[in-house]
Protein backbone atom coordinates (compact mmCIF):
# COMPACT_ATOMS: atom_id res chain seq x y z
CA UNK A 1 0.00 0.00 0.00
CA UNK A 2 1.47 3.42 -0.89
CA UNK A 3 1.93 5.84 1.99
CA UNK A 4 -0.75 8.38 2.73
CA UNK A 5 0.74 11.78 1.97
CA UNK A 6 -0.37 15.14 3.28
CA UNK A 7 0.90 18.55 2.22
CA UNK A 8 0.58 21.84 4.10
CA UNK A 9 1.59 25.38 3.27
CA UNK A 10 2.44 27.16 6.50
CA UNK A 11 1.86 30.88 6.36
CA UNK A 12 3.54 33.29 8.71
CA UNK A 13 0.94 36.00 8.38
CA UNK A 14 -1.09 34.84 11.31
CA UNK A 15 0.61 33.27 14.31
CA UNK A 16 -2.77 32.11 15.61
CA UNK A 17 -2.91 29.61 12.72
CA UNK A 18 0.40 27.99 13.69
CA UNK A 19 -0.49 24.45 14.69
CA UNK A 20 -3.22 23.99 12.09
CA UNK A 21 -1.15 21.41 10.16
CA UNK A 22 -0.13 19.57 13.33
CA UNK A 23 -3.73 19.40 14.50
CA UNK A 24 -4.81 18.08 11.13
CA UNK A 25 -2.17 15.31 11.13
CA UNK A 26 -3.02 14.44 14.71
CA UNK A 27 -6.70 14.00 13.87
CA UNK A 28 -5.82 11.96 10.76
CA UNK A 29 -3.63 9.57 12.80
CA UNK A 30 -6.42 9.21 15.33
CA UNK A 31 -8.89 8.30 12.58
CA UNK A 32 -6.40 5.79 11.18
CA UNK A 33 -6.23 4.11 14.58
CA UNK A 34 -2.59 4.71 15.56
CA UNK A 35 -1.66 4.07 19.20
CA UNK A 36 -2.17 7.10 21.50
CA UNK A 37 1.53 7.38 22.42
CA UNK A 38 2.52 7.42 18.73
CA UNK A 39 -0.05 10.13 18.00
CA UNK A 40 1.17 12.13 20.98
CA UNK A 41 4.82 11.96 19.92
CA UNK A 42 3.96 13.03 16.37
CA UNK A 43 1.71 15.84 17.61
CA UNK A 44 4.30 17.34 19.98
CA UNK A 45 7.27 17.05 17.61
CA UNK A 46 5.31 18.37 14.68
CA UNK A 47 3.77 21.27 16.58
CA UNK A 48 7.17 22.37 17.89
CA UNK A 49 8.60 22.27 14.37
CA UNK A 50 5.60 24.10 12.93
CA UNK A 51 5.91 26.84 15.56
CA UNK A 52 9.65 27.10 14.80
CA UNK A 53 8.87 27.47 11.12
CA UNK A 54 6.47 30.33 11.79
CA UNK A 55 8.55 32.25 14.32
CA UNK A 56 11.98 31.83 12.74
CA UNK A 57 11.54 31.23 9.02
CA UNK A 58 8.48 33.07 7.73
CA UNK A 59 6.61 29.83 7.20
CA UNK A 60 7.32 27.06 4.71
CA UNK A 61 5.94 23.73 3.55
CA UNK A 62 5.27 20.51 5.44
CA UNK A 63 4.95 17.08 3.84
CA UNK A 64 3.84 14.11 5.87
CA UNK A 65 4.08 10.50 4.72
CA UNK A 66 2.15 7.96 6.73
CA UNK A 67 2.35 4.17 6.64
CA UNK A 68 1.26 1.72 9.36
CA UNK A 69 4.96 1.30 10.26
CA UNK A 70 6.19 4.88 10.39
CA UNK A 71 5.36 8.55 10.05
CA UNK A 72 7.87 10.73 8.23
CA UNK A 73 7.41 14.50 8.24
CA UNK A 74 9.55 16.95 6.27
CA UNK A 75 9.57 20.68 7.09
CA UNK A 76 11.19 22.87 4.46
CA UNK A 77 11.69 26.61 4.76
CA UNK A 78 13.68 29.33 3.06
CA UNK A 79 14.37 31.12 6.33
CA UNK A 80 17.64 32.38 7.83
CA UNK A 81 19.09 28.92 8.55
CA UNK A 82 20.64 27.77 11.84
CA UNK A 83 24.27 28.97 12.27
CA UNK A 84 25.16 26.50 15.06
CA UNK A 85 23.07 23.33 15.27
CA UNK A 86 24.78 22.02 18.44
CA UNK A 87 23.91 25.25 20.21
CA UNK A 88 20.34 25.17 18.88
CA UNK A 89 19.91 21.63 20.25
CA UNK A 90 20.75 22.77 23.79
CA UNK A 91 17.82 23.06 26.16
CA UNK A 92 17.13 26.68 26.99
CA UNK A 93 19.03 28.20 24.08
CA UNK A 94 16.76 30.42 22.02
CA UNK A 95 16.86 33.29 19.57
CA UNK A 96 13.13 34.00 19.82
CA UNK A 97 12.03 37.63 20.06
CA UNK A 98 10.33 39.06 23.17
CA UNK A 99 7.06 39.09 21.17
CA UNK A 100 7.30 35.34 20.62
CA UNK A 101 8.10 34.80 24.31
CA UNK A 102 5.02 36.80 25.23
CA UNK A 103 3.00 34.25 23.29
CA UNK A 104 4.34 31.44 25.49
CA UNK A 105 7.08 30.13 23.24
CA UNK A 106 10.79 30.65 22.72
CA UNK A 107 11.97 28.90 25.86
CA UNK A 108 14.60 26.99 23.93
CA UNK A 109 12.82 23.66 24.31
CA UNK A 110 11.66 23.18 20.72
CA UNK A 111 14.48 21.25 19.09
CA UNK A 112 15.39 19.26 22.24
CA UNK A 113 11.72 18.34 22.56
CA UNK A 114 11.53 17.28 18.91
CA UNK A 115 14.61 15.09 19.37
CA UNK A 116 13.13 13.55 22.49
CA UNK A 117 9.91 12.49 20.80
CA UNK A 118 11.20 11.31 17.42
CA UNK A 119 13.05 8.13 16.45
CA UNK A 120 15.14 9.90 13.84
CA UNK A 121 15.81 13.59 13.28
CA UNK A 122 17.81 15.08 10.42
CA UNK A 123 18.43 18.81 10.12
CA UNK A 124 19.92 20.23 6.95
CA UNK A 125 20.53 23.93 7.17
CA UNK A 126 22.46 26.65 5.43
CA UNK A 127 22.67 30.19 6.70
CA UNK A 128 20.80 32.54 4.40
CA UNK A 129 19.33 29.68 2.37
CA UNK A 130 16.97 27.75 4.62
CA UNK A 131 16.41 24.69 6.74
CA UNK A 132 14.93 21.27 6.10
CA UNK A 133 13.96 19.19 9.11
CA UNK A 134 13.08 15.54 8.56
CA UNK A 135 11.63 13.58 11.43
CA UNK A 136 10.62 9.94 11.69
CA UNK A 137 8.38 8.40 14.27
CA UNK A 138 8.18 4.62 14.31
CA UNK A 139 4.75 3.19 15.07
CA UNK A 140 5.51 0.32 17.41
CA UNK B 1 -12.69 15.13 39.78
CA UNK B 2 -15.13 16.32 37.13
CA UNK B 3 -14.77 19.52 35.11
CA UNK B 4 -17.97 20.65 36.83
CA UNK B 5 -16.16 20.35 40.20
CA UNK B 6 -13.32 22.50 38.90
CA UNK B 7 -15.77 25.13 37.70
CA UNK B 8 -17.48 25.09 41.12
CA UNK B 9 -14.26 25.16 43.18
CA UNK B 10 -12.89 28.09 41.20
CA UNK B 11 -16.26 29.78 40.72
CA UNK B 12 -15.34 29.81 37.05
CA UNK B 13 -17.24 31.02 34.04
CA UNK B 14 -17.58 28.36 31.34
CA UNK B 15 -16.93 29.68 27.83
CA UNK B 16 -16.93 26.40 25.94
CA UNK B 17 -17.51 22.73 26.62
CA UNK B 18 -20.73 23.10 28.62
CA UNK B 19 -21.52 19.53 27.54
CA UNK B 20 -18.21 18.28 28.99
CA UNK B 21 -18.92 19.01 32.64
CA UNK B 22 -19.11 15.31 33.55
CA UNK B 23 -15.69 14.54 32.08
CA UNK B 24 -13.16 13.25 34.62
CA UNK B 25 -9.74 14.86 35.04
CA UNK B 26 -6.97 13.58 37.28
CA UNK B 27 -4.07 15.98 37.00
CA UNK B 28 -3.37 19.67 36.55
CA UNK B 29 -0.60 21.94 35.40
CA UNK B 30 -0.23 25.66 36.06
CA UNK B 31 1.91 27.24 33.36
CA UNK B 32 2.23 30.33 31.19
CA UNK B 33 4.95 28.88 29.05
CA UNK B 34 3.50 26.67 26.30
CA UNK B 35 7.00 25.31 25.58
CA UNK B 36 7.06 23.85 29.10
CA UNK B 37 3.59 22.40 28.69
CA UNK B 38 4.81 20.64 25.54
CA UNK B 39 7.92 19.43 27.34
CA UNK B 40 6.54 18.22 30.64
CA UNK B 41 2.81 17.58 30.74
CA UNK B 42 2.16 13.88 30.75
CA UNK B 43 -1.35 12.82 31.51
CA UNK B 44 -4.75 14.03 30.35
CA UNK B 45 -4.86 17.16 32.39
CA UNK B 46 -6.27 20.56 33.23
CA UNK B 47 -4.14 23.50 32.15
CA UNK B 48 -4.27 26.65 34.28
CA UNK B 49 -2.71 29.62 32.55
CA UNK B 50 -2.58 33.38 32.44
CA UNK B 51 -1.74 33.32 28.76
CA UNK B 52 -4.56 34.35 26.42
CA UNK B 53 -4.04 33.47 22.76
CA UNK B 54 -5.15 30.70 20.38
CA UNK B 55 -1.87 28.82 20.85
CA UNK B 56 -3.10 27.91 24.35
CA UNK B 57 -5.95 25.97 22.72
CA UNK B 58 -3.65 24.41 20.11
CA UNK B 59 -1.11 23.37 22.73
CA UNK B 60 -3.91 21.81 24.76
CA UNK B 61 -5.11 19.93 21.69
CA UNK B 62 -1.64 18.49 21.04
CA UNK B 63 -1.28 17.35 24.65
CA UNK B 64 -4.78 15.87 25.01
CA UNK B 65 -5.51 18.43 27.70
CA UNK B 66 -9.28 18.43 28.14
CA UNK B 67 -9.84 21.59 30.14
CA UNK B 68 -8.22 25.04 30.18
CA UNK B 69 -8.68 27.51 33.02
CA UNK B 70 -7.71 31.14 32.43
CA UNK B 71 -6.73 32.75 35.74
CA UNK B 72 -7.03 36.29 37.11
CA UNK B 73 -10.37 36.84 35.40
CA UNK B 74 -8.96 36.89 31.91
CA UNK B 75 -11.54 36.47 29.19
CA UNK B 76 -10.78 34.38 26.11
CA UNK B 77 -10.96 35.93 22.66
CA UNK B 78 -13.78 34.95 20.29
CA UNK B 79 -11.22 33.04 18.18
CA UNK B 80 -10.17 31.03 21.24
CA UNK B 81 -13.76 30.16 22.14
CA UNK B 82 -14.50 29.04 18.56
CA UNK B 83 -11.34 26.94 18.41
CA UNK B 84 -12.06 25.37 21.82
CA UNK B 85 -15.59 24.44 20.73
CA UNK B 86 -14.28 23.02 17.47
CA UNK B 87 -11.69 20.90 19.29
CA UNK B 88 -14.06 19.83 22.07
CA UNK B 89 -12.13 21.50 24.87
CA UNK B 90 -13.61 23.00 28.00
CA UNK B 91 -12.55 26.63 28.35
CA UNK B 92 -13.08 28.27 31.75
CA UNK B 93 -12.12 31.55 33.37
CA UNK B 94 -11.70 32.22 37.08
CA UNK B 95 -11.08 35.39 39.08
CA UNK B 96 -8.62 33.42 41.23
CA UNK B 97 -4.92 34.10 40.83
CA UNK B 98 -2.70 31.31 39.51
CA UNK B 99 -1.28 30.36 42.93
CA UNK B 100 -4.68 30.28 44.62
CA UNK B 101 -6.40 28.47 41.77
CA UNK B 102 -3.71 25.76 41.77
CA UNK B 103 -3.89 25.53 45.58
CA UNK B 104 -7.65 25.07 45.59
CA UNK B 105 -7.50 22.27 43.02
CA UNK B 106 -4.51 20.61 44.73
CA UNK B 107 -6.31 20.64 48.08
CA UNK B 108 -9.34 19.10 46.43
CA UNK B 109 -7.23 16.16 45.25
CA UNK B 110 -5.95 16.98 41.77
CA UNK B 111 -2.44 15.67 41.21
CA UNK B 112 0.56 17.27 39.55
CA UNK B 113 0.26 16.70 35.82
CA UNK B 114 3.86 17.41 34.93
CA UNK B 115 6.78 15.08 34.69
CA UNK B 116 10.47 15.66 34.24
Amino acid sequence: MPPLTLHFDVSTDDFSCAGEASGSVKRTLKKLGFAPDVIRRVAIAMYEAEINMVIHANGGVIDASITPEEIIIVFADVGPGIPDIDLAMQEGWSTATPEVRDLGFGAGMGLPNIKKYTDDLQIKTQVGVGTTVTMKITAK
Amino acid sequence: MKIADIAALLDAKVYSGKDMMDKEVHTACGCDLMSDVLAFVKDQAVLLTGLVNPQVIRTAEMMDIVCIVLVRGKAPTAAMIDLAEERSLALLSTEQKMFSACGLLYNAGLADGGTM
